[in-house]
């Protein structure tokens, strides 16, 4: 299958690692991939900010980027809720670019989503022998409806010990730039989060968005709770090599 | 504690909250027993998504028809004997009731619980017409007591705990009293015993107004309403104009969505049906029956199709039992008599919404409030239209606004994006420290004032990409 790679801002530029994991686990799963490099951005930040323009002006290049793309996949569930649950609205007005949006919506999948219902893997052979807690972000549970196949991926994990997260459902106080807006209480909410990681002694935090992770991962090195933070794609790349190394 | 902090905007108002560890403590402990139980009585009820969904249906078409159901409702109002007065504003709203109360020289008024008269502040009015305004819920008793608001739509007095009631009441019973559950009720119950006694008129909201019986639901837990509308002469029934259903049909949907979004309870302790004051060979029951309808804004939500859903809520306040803002700041720091995210949306577009235009902001907008809905308003879309609006409004920061336009530049195009993350890349090297950024500097601030920040690494992942497409088996 031929797949391109909506890769994220944040991914692109904070943890490129993320990109590679699900990169390679793509590949092995023999998917032919590719990168179109006129990509940025989704634009969020300015929407949910209220600037609908200059968000409009953003998407358009992820419209024009995926216009050729089969199958598109990103490893954040918040960008492709963006694209599936805004974009049809944001670009209402022009006949042209709304059918490309909801082109674009209808052929594009968050990482897990795809795996599970388009590839219909959930056991890649990994081993990962740690104990691991899962938060489930809200855009990509709720906005998106991705609730069960990060889970359903985890299970498939050997030797994993997977830990409810108390409160898993709550936000962790990321919201783009409600982070940086309403600081505070973004701090107060981060801190029951980290607070309720920390209470489930898991040695590693896994998730499916970047912008969440790396609120929480940010407040857990503040705080000194040393839990190591994870993509679920760098969790099951690294669980693939392992099992491949306990095979060999 | 401080619960009423003046500041004009809610941040300041936010931050003063998050200094109160008692106030959040009593929110995180209520909210979590009313979420708790609501997914506990939901889950048992069963196909709770589907009781969604006729919810939403009947509020749609209720409201998508509102002026046909409430000609509808106030024809039938008025052939049980009922007096019908429409308020377009607060003022029309408090000059209705001044008119009643005149004519019958009435001096003592008790209250059942009612969002629409604290939005009027009719309380306040009532006082400075020289009337003596007893609440009678258990929770208003106690904030009206301590001079306060509402903190929570159905939970008033959420933030106060037994220690502050008992002193409450003890100031103003002038009896010694224990923090004994049974105590305290005992001295509310006699003192509103005797108030009900006495009072001239009786006020009470509306849960719902049936269009084709032109009867007022009311739901209770302590059967307060039904004393305050039976036992004074004069009863005044407060409602929003959005507070109708067409049929007693739809109000068994409504018994069954009301409680358990609510409270979590399966029913509702007292739920209560009148039609009309009290006809002749009837033994109780008002003798005058007035209804005052208040629109102060709603109305000009019709056929707005970005915000006309906020006239479905219910008001059973589960968008604010799960809301993880509400849930660090509590009610009071919205500044707004409806706080939480249902307060956030409905709050700015009422009549005198101005004051209220920054509550949208404070939203981290994950969704949790739709999710919890019983009529799925999509209140996280609505934030998002509210902020919308207030940009196209040019109240914004010109700083914010010019980030915003850098954006747009800078992210508008793939080479851009990768000059400006190679610059910034540069710029970070000063103030980064193992990996880490920590410095509170800019906008950055509001991040690094609690958690670290990574810092850019050395090369993006569309700068790796050529690497991976060598090594793996795929082709760029």
């Amino acid at each position: 299958m031929k797949v391109s790679l909506f890769i994220t801002c944040v991914v692109d530029s904070v943890f490129p690692n993320v990109g590679i994991s699900m990169t390679r686990i793509l590949q092995a799963c023999g998917c032919e991939v590719s990168f179109p490099s006129q990509q940025t951005c989704c634009g969020q930040p300015a929407f949910n900010s209220g600037y609908t323009d200059e968000a409009r002006d953003v998407g358009k290049t992820l419209l024009e980027a995926f216009q050729d793309s089969d199958v598109v996949v990103s490893p954040s569930g918040s960008c492709v809720g963006m694209i599936h649950h805004y974009y049809p609205q944001l670009f209402a007005d022009d006949p042209h670019l709304h059918q490309a949006a909801i082109d674009l919506a209808n052929k594009t999948y968050e990482f897990s989503q795809f795996m599970v219902q388009k590839l219909q893997m959930t056991d890649l052979g990994a081993r990962f022998p740690h104990r691991v807690t899962y938060h489930p972000s809200c855009h990509g549970s709720r906005l998106l409806g991705v609730k069960d196949e990060p889970m359903q991926l985890l299970r498939g994990v050997r030797e994993i010990e997977l830990v409810d997260l108390p409160y898993a459902t709550d936000c962790c106080g990321f919201g783009g730039t409600f982070a940086v807006k309403m600081g505070e209480i973004s701090s107060a909410m981060v801190e029951e989060k980290a607070a309720n990681v920390a209470d489930t002694h898991a040695e590693v935090l896994v998730g499916t968005d970047m912008g969440c992770l790396m609120n929480i991962g940010g407040r857990l090195r503040r705080t000194n709770r040393p839990i190591r933070v994870m993509h679920l794609a760098e969790l099951l790349l690294e669980g693939m090599q392992l099992g491949r190394a306990v095979k060999a | 504690m401080s619960t009423t902090h003046g500041s004009t905007n809610v941040h300041d108002r936010a931050q003063h909250a998050l200094t109160d560890d008692f106030l959040r403590q009593a929110v995180h402990f209520t909210t979590d027993r009313l979420r708790n139980k609501k997914q506990a009585v939901t889950g048992e009820f069963g196909n709770w998504e589907a009781w969604r969904e006729r919810g939403q249906q009947i509020r749609q078409h209720t409201i998508a028809n509102l002026d046909y159901y409430l000609d509808q409702f106030t024809r039938n109002l008025e052939a049980h004997g009922a007096h019908v007065h429409f308020a377009a504003t607060a003022d029309e709203a408090i000059h209705a009731v001044r008119e009643i109360a005149t004519a019958q020289n009435a001096k003592r008024v008790v209250k059942s619980k009612s969002m629409v008269t604290e939005e009027i502040h009719l309380n306040h009015h009532l006082e400075e017409m020289g009337m003596h305004v007893v609440e009678t819920d258990l929770g208003e008793y106690i904030i009206q007591l301590a001079g306060e608001t509402p903190s929570h739509i159905i939970i008033p007095a959420i933030h106060k705990n037994r220690e502050q009631i008992r002193d409450l009441f003890e100031a103003a019973g002038g009896e010694r009293l224990t923090t004994e559950t049974r105590d305290l009720a005992a001295f509310a119950r006699r003192t509103l015993r005797q108030a009900y006694l006495a009072a001239d008129i009786g006020i009470t909201g509306c849960n719902f107004g049936i269009a084709e019986t032109g009867s007022i639901a009311l739901f209770t837990n302590e059967g307060n309403a039904d004393l305050v509308m039976n036992m004074p002469k004069t009863h005044i029934v407060f409602m929003g104009m959005e507070r109708i259903l067409p049929t007693m049909a739809d109000l068994e949907v409504f018994a069954h969505l009301l409680p358990k979004s609510a409270t979590g309870q399966n029913v509702i302790t007292y739920m209560s049906v009148i039609t009309g004051p009290r006809r002749q060979h009837e033994t109780d029951g008002a003798r005058d029956m007035h209804v005052i309808i208040l629109d102060n804004g709603r109305s000009r939500q019709l056929g707005d199709p970005d915000f006309q859903a906020v006239l479905h809520c219910i008001r059973c306040g589960a968008c604010l039992n799960v809301c993880p803002v509400y849930r660090q700041i509590g009610g009071h720091a919205y500044g707004s008599v409806y706080p939480g995210p249902i307060g956030a949306v409905l709050s700015p577009l009422l009549n005198n919404g101005d004051q209220y235009q920054d509550l949208p902001y404070a939203s981290s907008l994950c969704g949790a409030c739709y999710e919890a809905c019983p009529v799925k308003i999509p209140l996280h879309d609505m934030l998002v239209r509210e902020r919308q609006r207030f940009v196209a409004s040019g109240r914004v920061k010109p700083t914010e606004k010019a980030a915003f336009q850098a954006f747009r530049q800078l992210f508008g195009k793939a080479g851009r994006y990768q000059t400006t993350i190679r610059i910034a890349r540069r710029l970070q090297f000063p103030i980064a420290q193992d990996g880490y950024i920590r410095a509170k500097i800019g906008p950055l601030a509001g991040w690094t004032m609690s958690r670290d920040f990574p810092v850019l690494p050395k090369r993006t992942f569309r700068e790796l990409w050529p690497e991976l497409t060598r090594k793996g088996n795929g082709r760029g």
